[in-house]
């Protein structure tokens, strides 16, 4: 005991100087503090960082900074507006009947038999440094035919000493198109690209006969070598050009162009990531990617810390031009010209627990947040006019919000091949109607999502080509134009639909039976009871009874697959800025069952899908928009979705980070941020000085608790035994 | 010594293959292999055709536990059971459905969950202890009662309240330390000060409750009167002698913990960001990873095993009555 009495004001100071410097609650290193860095959190670990397996956001987060596709969107740009990124202009397409005879623009979708793009790349591109480069003096890969022996110190990428570059080129372009069909590999996209890209889907099937033959003799996770597989489908014309061939006309093609499934992979990485012994130690392309782009993953723990640093092979570009006014005011026309990127080094930190993570941005260690329902109404408030704007305690930290509405929509699906609320009669649709006039989704986003969302008048989210604002865009079933706003019909008006559709009263007038109608979702903690009872008094209001039919995810899938659901709850977030995009999901041969696709609803109308093969082959102009306006009223009086809302992303900036501007489309935004290091660490020290006072508190508490137990202790001792009666003095 | 060792590790085979089955069973009752190959495909744009290839390609195209298309013994062997449980009586873990090596993923993990658990255990013994230790000495007084009062309430108040008030006083209010995170090297010093804190003090209630009655019954011994008696100083009394006594009781406790420290706490992981297995365990629930949680409860199941069997043990080693044949 005396021991530790003697050595703990020793432990005490090691404890302080283990937490550096710098103010102590401060999770970076001491080293760190006043550098070009910006800090991150993310909540769900990337699954896959191979750009032709990755999809989810909080993949492309990391992908996009790294990979190149030929397009990017531009920064700036509201419509979003495609631009080069390493293709020197914009793809030339060109269209082709079935003997291979050129068309000439604007012919006829019915007589073109397929498109070529043709996509030229800048030259002096060059990889980031990577071992799969890397060449011995007689020009021969270091590290292509590693044995066991060279692996035994090697337990992440950056154990290779050596690492080297090269120019990009086409083929590494064309390479990745092949891996689309690639035997080992899960891309998302290439049914979808199978049905487009010539020859994808005869691809795959001679690469999985040639990986099987393989196999018996190399085993299965040999290298498979694309290039001595050619696709017809795509061609390497020189360097630094190449053709894609399209099946038909599909204009959305472009917008998959820059996606990071069209990035270039250097066949080198691939060889490098498939020799044994790598993947036994996470070593493989879809943990440590190989690209171009102005940031680099160095390390890659997903459990705790992934950094992206500066990529110093770089090929340089410069902060766009091209904003609007209320860009130029708001500073992000400041940086026009400069070289990119700003910031050295991204370190996204894994914080799974939003309270941890909102507290570390208000301590300054994080630079941007975004703003979970139990902070909302600490960081967010509403003005008079509507508005939302940040609380006074966030402004006097100089903290900003920053707004856009998603290119996303929350419904409320009806199963079209359900007796009673699907179908096309005049008695389900009034049924339908009459449910959409009666679910208020103002209430709902006031209620529920803060007032982040506004309501939808059809499938399109604003922002989106085909989305029409005003008095024309409104949903002429649901709402009216009055004070230049659209105002949800009265329940009234749902009442009278509801007695048309055979329901008077929500009595069917056939058995004389209360109108119940069920709602699937999946299993909702407590936190979502309020929102089905909600749900249940919005159909109340036409009294018809609501029964919430609660399943796990895995069984709401199932039901949804098999068309066993009445009505569900679904969302869409969009690939691309096109209308094609939200209108396909309400496509009849995109209906779920039987067919598989994304029509959740099994909404199956002919016109409808006449409409949409005309509207996905032309290109935004008036005729296409005509087509699209048709399109959604027939959806409105079909109204096989409620149309929900679409939601408004909200973000969180410290004052010192800069140039954002909010984009749901482009995720390759890093680059364009800019970080005042030197304001942020003045900041964090002011925000966290330590608070010693409760420290000395607790010790005097402890203290005050203790001296009583020692002086009762002594007093004991002394109290008895025969040594101290002896002591005393007293007759033993 | 040796013989009991080993029979008890042979009485630990029938024992995993059990715990083996109900995990098996337990989680393919709420996910097929096709919810499974769905929640790694993502939900957009998947194909039943790359259902199946997933499937086929991690072996869980196959029946669960009978496949009736093939002959003989393999009827059994070609299951998703059978294929799936064997390797890992050889502690070969596989990938997890995410393609990362599940062995490699937990050596790494180790650590960290290490790093918290096991200064909490070692503190959390003595400090218990020394409390109980302290109430029993003070019996009866002012100082036992409001002891008892303080462990009752330390008791009634859940883990989750313990983990967030200490985030909020010391980390948000008092700038302390850092609210979460993790970092090797002397850096790690500043990030287990806060868990370690919390996690002494939330399991305070009930493990200091009990050690007071084992060492209440120890107190009312013969050995003890004799003792003071004597005029041996009540500190000699009870670190010397009550402890030594009610050894076999806390080692019971104690003891069996031990193998498990290496798998970490699912909580105070997740709200500490710490990248121990317990978030790696509650990561793979909740992207239904079977590779991950099965290897998972395979782990714990054998730590547990090999914790009884150090208690035995170390019963040897306390009490030289003992022995084990």
């Amino acid at each position: 005991m005396k021991a530790l009495i003697k050595y703990l004001p020793a432990l005490f100071v090691a404890l302080l100087s283990a937490c550096g410097v710098g103010s102590w609650n401060d999770p970076y290193p001491a080293t760190d503090a006043g550098e070009n860095i910006l800090y991150s959190a993310f909540a769900e670990r990337p699954k896959h960082l191979d750009p032709v397996q990755s999809y989810s956001s909080n993949e492309i987060l990391f992908t996009a900074q790294v990979y190149e596709p030929p397009l990017q969107y531009h920064y700036l740009k509201r419509p979003y507006k495609l631009v080069p990124l390493s293709a020197t202009k914009m793809p030339a397409v060109q269209y082709f009947d079935m003997n291979g005879g050129r068309l000439p623009e604007g012919v006829d979708k019915e007589e073109i038999a397929y498109t070529i793009y043709e996509i030229s790349i800048k030259s002096g591109i060059r990889y980031q440094p990577h071992p799969a480069f890397a060449r011995n003096k007689h020009g021969k890969f270091l590290y292509h035919n590693l044995t066991t022996k060279d692996l035994a110190k090697v337990y992440k990428l950056n154990d290779f000493l050596h690492a080297d570059t090269r120019e990009l080129t086409a083929e590494d372009y064309v390479y990745e198109i092949k891996r689309l069909a690639h035997p080992r590999l899960h891309s998302p996209i290439f049914g979808l690209m199978s049905d487009y890209i010539v020859g994808l889907k005869e691809y795959s099937a001679t690469l999985r006969t040639a990986a099987n033959k393989q196999s018996k003799t190399k085993g299965n996770d040999a290298y498979l070598d694309l290039n001595n597989f050619p696709l017809e489908g795509v061609q390497v014309v020189d360097s630094y050009t190449y053709r894609i061939k399209i099946k038909g006309k599909y204009p959305q093609f472009m917008y998959w162009l820059a996606m990071p499934f069209f990035a270039p992979i250097p066949w080198e990485a691939d060889h490098f990531y498939t020799q044994h012994g790598l993947a036994e130690k996470n070593i493989t392309l879809d943990w440590y990617p190989v690209g171009t782009g102005p940031y680099m993953l160095t390390k890659n723990n997903p459990n705790s810390v992934m950094v992206l640093e500066k990529n110093p092979n770089f090929h340089g570009e410069a902060y766009p031009a091209g904003g609007t006014t209320e860009d130029v005011k708001v500073g992000l026309l400041a940086d026009v010209g400069k070289p990119l990127p700003f910031i050295s080094k991204i370190m996204f930190y894994r914080d799974k627990e939003s309270i941890p993570r909102w507290n570390k941005f208000l301590q300054g260690y994080y630079d941007a947040s975004g703003i979970g329902s139990d902070s909302f109404d600490q960081a967010v408030q509403i003005t008079g006019q509507g508005e939302a704007t940040v609380t006074e305690a966030m402004r006097a930290q100089g903290i900003r919000l920053e707004t856009t509405v998603a290119a996303s929509t929350y419904y409320m699906g009806f199963n079209m091949l359900d007796p009673q609320v699907g179908g096309f009669t005049e008695s389900a649709r009034k049924l339908r109607q009459a449910i959409s006039i009666a679910v208020d989704y103002e209430e709902y986003v006031s209620i529920f999502a803060n007032g982040r969302g506004i309501p939808a008048q059809g499938p399109i989210a604003p922002g989106i080509s085909g989305y029409r604002y005003g008095k024309e865009g409104i949903n002429p079933v649901v709402y009216d134009w009055k004070n230049e706003k659209p105002r949800r019909k009265s329940i009234e008006i749902a009442r009278i639909l509801l007695a048309g559709a055979g329901y008077p009263n929500g009595i069917d007038i056939k058995t004389g039976a209360p109108l119940v109608l069920y709602f699937d979702v999946t299993a909702r903690g407590a936190d979502d009871k309020s929102k089905l009872d909600w749900m249940r008094k919005q159909f109340q209001k036409l009294n018809i009874q609501l029964v919430v039919r609660s399943t796990d995810y895995n069984r709401f899938q199932d039901k949804i697959r098999k068309g066993n659901a009445q009505i569900f709850e679904w969302g869409w977030n969009a690939d691309y800025p096109d209308p094609e995009n939200f209108l396909f999901l309400l496509h009849g041969p995109q209906r779920k069952v039987g067919n598989d696709g994304e029509n959740a609803a099994n909404y199956d109308n002919p016109e409808y899908n006449d409409l949409f093969e005309k509207m996905k082959n032309i290109e935004n102009s008036p005729e296409r928009q005509k087509i699209i306006d048709r399109m959604v009223k027939i959806l409105r009086q079909d109204a096989p979705w409620l149309w929900g809302y679409h939601p408004k992303d909200y973000g969180l900036y410290h004052t010192w980070y800069k140039n954002v501007k909010p984009n749901t489309m482009a995720h390759n935004n890093m680059k364009y941020h800019r970080i005042d290091a030197n304001l942020r660490r003045k900041k964090r020290h002011n925000w966290n000085e330590p608070v010693l006072w409760p420290v000395v508190v607790c010790l005097i508490a402890l203290m005050a608790g203790l001296v009583p137990a020692v002086v009762a202790y002594r007093k004991k001792e002394r109290g008895a035994g025969i040594g101290n009666l002896r002591e005393r003095g007293e007759n033993v | 010594m040796f013989d009991y060792i080993i029979r008890r590790i042979f009485y630990a085979i029938p024992i995993l293959i059990g715990v083996n089955l109900i995990t098996f069973t337990l989680f393919f009752v709420v996910n097929t292999p096709d919810d499974m190959a769905r929640m790694q495909l993502g939900i957009k744009r998947v194909t039943p055709e790359a259902i199946s290839k997933w499937k086929q390609e991690r072996g869980y195209d196959k029946p669960l536990v009978y496949n009736g298309a093939e002959e003989g013994a393999q009827k059994f062997t070609h299951t998703i059971f059978f294929e799936k449980s064997t390797a890992m009586f050889v502690f070969d873990f596989g990938r997890a459905d995410d393609g990362r090596d599940i062995a490699h993923e937990i050596k790494t993990r180790m650590l960290p969950s290490l790093a918290i658990a096991l200064p909490v255990f070692l503190l959390v013994l003595v400090a218990y202890v020394t409390f109980a230790l302290m109430m029993v000495f003070f019996r009866a007084t002012y100082i036992d009662f409001w002891g008892v009062v303080l462990c009752v309430a330390l008791m009634s108040i859940s883990s989750l309240f313990y983990i967030i008030s200490g985030q909020f006083f010391i980390s948000k209010l008092w700038h302390l330390v850092p609210i979460s995170g993790f970092s090797g090297g002397l850096d790690m010093g500043k990030f287990l000060v806060l868990p370690v804190v919390i996690g002494v003090i939330s399991g305070a209630g009930a493990s200091t409750r009990w050690y007071r009655t084992i060492f209440l019954e120890e107190m009312g011994k013969d050995y003890v009167r004799t003792a003071r008696a004597k005029g041996l100083p009540a500190s000699i009394i009870l670190f010397r002698h009550v402890l030594r006594n009610a050894m076999i009781p806390i080692l019971t406790g104690a003891v069996v913990v031990i193998p498990l420290l290496f798998l970490g706490s699912l909580i105070a992981e997740s709200f500490f960001g710490i990248p121990g297995l317990g978030s790696y365990t509650i990561d793979a629930i909740n992207s239904q990873d079977f590779a991950v949680v099965r290897a998972m409860v395979f782990l714990g199941s054998f730590l547990y095993i090999i914790g009884l069997i150090l208690t035995d043990i170390s019963y040897t080693l306390v009490d030289p009555r003992i022995s084990l044949e």
